[in-house]
């Protein structure tokens, strides 16, 4: 009677074929799987950034312009040693870390309101209002705030009344509008974290006697810590290897970004970019390193 | 002149979630010292009411009273209760000790007393030898033992259990019924219990209170409750119960209203048995179902009520019936309980007094 009915649907049967070859077949299910994301890690990303780092041991003829693929380390040492590159490297891990703070302390307040005190339905409206702003385009926002910064702008028209005054086109207001951008990377991962404390553990602690401010010092802050570094792994890094937003509100500053650019571009010197663009990667390892005990690599 | 008032006195509490009334006019004196039960199916008010008292809640009306003084607006850590959580709300991140010492540590107590004090609450569930491990590295039942440590460890004046034995097995669960008990006739303190399971409300508690849609539907010692419900929700939630609604209790009992008996006051025999008070009614086995210490059987009785007869296997050995066997079930009229109808339980108890 089986056998009746699969001559009967031979499509069935051929579907049903490779069915069971591949449930007795683990390895070929798992090639299957596995084959389209592994050639895009391999090929696009990981050979892309070993390129990166083997172009920066190169250098480029300075008659011709041409690439010498010979190894040297002058654009390390040029990269490690010039005052330029410490300056801008300064600069931007300064404007990185200001946003990182200005971010978590913005994310924590708006992620405790919506993990604990919003109801479930102003719950799910929050999170789409935190998502709303990454639907809209990157260099939109950018001069979006370049408008609201302007001298004649809506920030001078409202502090004006009060004495204040717009910081106008510079690092202020570079960590201004990167705190903006990246301001939903912070809460997301925070609300999560605070997602997971139950809610009896807040009772717990003030059935026990904890006051308010306990709770969050003893029983909060230190469960949620972990997803706060997460949130500061995605503020500082974007941060780090910004160029755009400081061209359109920076004013005439620079950041680590805009030198590779301008290495790329204007003085065609790619093994020099390269050098440059390892000083980023080196800070976020270095980072990566410092954090990896506290699980926070687990919350991203 | 504290031992005058009662631990814990509800007047007209009342808590309402949007349309929903959880706690409906609950009005209930707990004794010091008292080991006192809530039960009652879910939903039914009994955690509400354990909430209200620890102060996670606020009520919609009426007012709660710790000896004698209205806690009824204060936050959580301004009253001396503590909470036993069902999940037992242990700190991940902190070691046992460090979780027990948690109420000394925010009341500000140094930290060689209140680890002194910690250890000591361990050593009295005997869990001395787990302070340094994390509640992860813990059993059930040794979560627990932490959770009730650090709940006694800051000396409340009462204790609230919320269902704290439910996820633990049922051996385990019997183990820990015993130690409740003796922790609670150690420490002296009342016990607030709140439970959905029947029995364990009876062995633990010296009162329980049944809870149904928000409201008392009758309180008393665990043999009260038992021996005479007052409703019919009572008699079929404590225990369980043969009821016979007004036309078949004319028929068999001779008397009219509604009534309940316990499957063990029932009896089988083969021929009816007479006697002073007794009285039988002929019926046809329908089912039997062996439990080990003794055996239930279903029996369709002519009169057309469906009973439950549970029999001891003691030493008389079990006369077991085979189904599709005529037999007679007798029972003694002084077993046989009239129930008020469910809600008004003051007429229940002026029945069951008559009865």
């Amino acid at each position: 009677m089986t056998s009746a009915s699969v001559e009967s649907r031979p499509h069935r049967s051929a579907a049903r074929a490779g069915s069971a070859f591949l449930t007795t077949h683990p390895r070929t299910r798992l090639a299957l799987l596995l084959a389209a994301p592994l050639f895009w890690l391999v090929v696009v990303y990981i050979v892309a950034l070993a390129l990166l780092l083997v172009t920066a041991f190169w250098s480029v003829d300075s008659f011709t312009g041409e690439i010498t693929t010979e190894f040297t380390l002058d654009n390390i040492i040029t990269v490690v040693t010039g005052s330029l590159y410490q300056t801008v490297t300064v600069r931007t891990v300064g404007v990185a870390l200001a946003v990182t703070i200005i971010d978590v302390l913005l994310a924590l307040p708006i992620a405790y309101f919506m993990a604990k005190v919003a109801s479930p339905r102003m719950q799910r409206v929050l999170v789409i209002l935190v998502l709303t702003p990454l639907w809209a385009s990157y260099l939109v926002k950018a001069y979006a705030w370049r408008s609201v910064l302007s001298q004649d702008g809506i920030l001078e028209w409202l502090l004006a009344p009060f004495g204040g005054h717009t910081p106008g086109y510079g690092l202020p207001a570079t960590i201004i509008t990167l705190s903006y951008l990246w301001l939903p990377y912070v809460i997301l991962p925070i609300y999560a974290g605070l997602e997971r404390v139950p809610d009896s553990l807040l009772e717990a602690s003030g059935d026990l006697g904890g006051k308010s401010w306990s709770t969050l010092r003893l029983v909060v802050f230190p469960l949620i810590l972990p997803a706060i570094i997460a949130g500061t792994i995605f503020s500082f890094s974007l941060s780090l290897g910004d160029y755009i937003t400081v061209n359109i509100v920076g004013g005439a500053n620079q950041m680590l970004g805009n030198l590779v650019y301008t290495n790329v571009g204007a003085a065609n010197n790619l093994p020099l970019a390269s050098a440059i663009a390892l000083i980023p990667i080196v800070i976020i390892f270095g980072y990566l390193f410092l954090v990896r005990r506290t699980g926070a690599l687990d919350n991203l | 002149m504290t031992d005058s008032q009662p631990a814990i006195r509800l007047t007209g509490l009342t808590k309402e979630f949007g349309a929903v009334t959880a706690v409906d006019h609950v009005d209930l004196e707990i004794a010091a010292g008292e080991f006192f039960s809530m039960l009652g199916p879910s939903g039914s008010g009994k955690t509400t009411v354990l909430r209200l008292i620890a102060g996670f809640e606020q009520p919609t009306g009426g007012t709660i009273e710790l000896f004698g003084e209205d806690v009824t607006k204060r936050a959580p850590f301004d009253r001396d209760v503590n909470t036993v959580f069902q999940d037992y709300a242990l700190f991940p991140h902190m070691s046992v000790l460090d979780n027990v010492a948690y109420g000394l540590r925010v009341r500000g107590i140094g930290k060689k007393e209140r680890t002194e004090r910690a250890r000591r609450a361990l050593a009295s569930v005997r869990l001395e030898q787990m302070g340094d491990r994390k509640p992860s590295q813990l059993s059930g039942g040794q979560r627990q033992r932490v959770a009730l440590a650090r709940a006694t460890v800051v000396e409340p004046k009462v204790l609230l259990l919320d269902e704290p034995l439910g996820a633990l097995d049922l051996k385990l669960r019997e183990q820990m019924q015993v130690e409740l008990k003796q922790i609670q006739r150690d420490l002296g303190i009342t016990f607030i219990f709140v439970t959905h399971d029947q029995e364990e409300a009876l062995t633990l508690s010296d009162r329980v209170a049944v809870f149904n849609d928000g409201r008392i539907e009758q309180l008393g010692t665990p043999a009260e409750l038992y021996e005479r419900p007052g409703s019919r929700f009572v008699a079929g939630f404590v225990g369980t119960s043969n009821l016979f609604d007004d036309e078949r209790s004319r028929a068999l009992l001779g008397r009219s209203g509604e009534h309940s008996v316990r499957p063990e006051k029932l009896v089988v025999t083969a021929e009816p048995e007479t006697g002073d008070g007794v009285r039988s009614a002929p019926g046809t086995v329908v089912e039997v179902i062996y439990l080990g210490s003794g055996i239930r059987t279903v029996i369709d009785l002519d009169a057309g009520a469906r009973v439950t007869v549970l029999a001891q296997n003691d030493r008389r050995g079990l006369a077991a019936g085979d189904r599709g066997d005529r037999v007679h079930v007798s029972w003694h009229d002084a077993d046989v309980v009239s129930l008020a109808p469910a809600a008004s339980s003051s007429e229940a108890d002026a029945a069951a007094s008559v009865a």
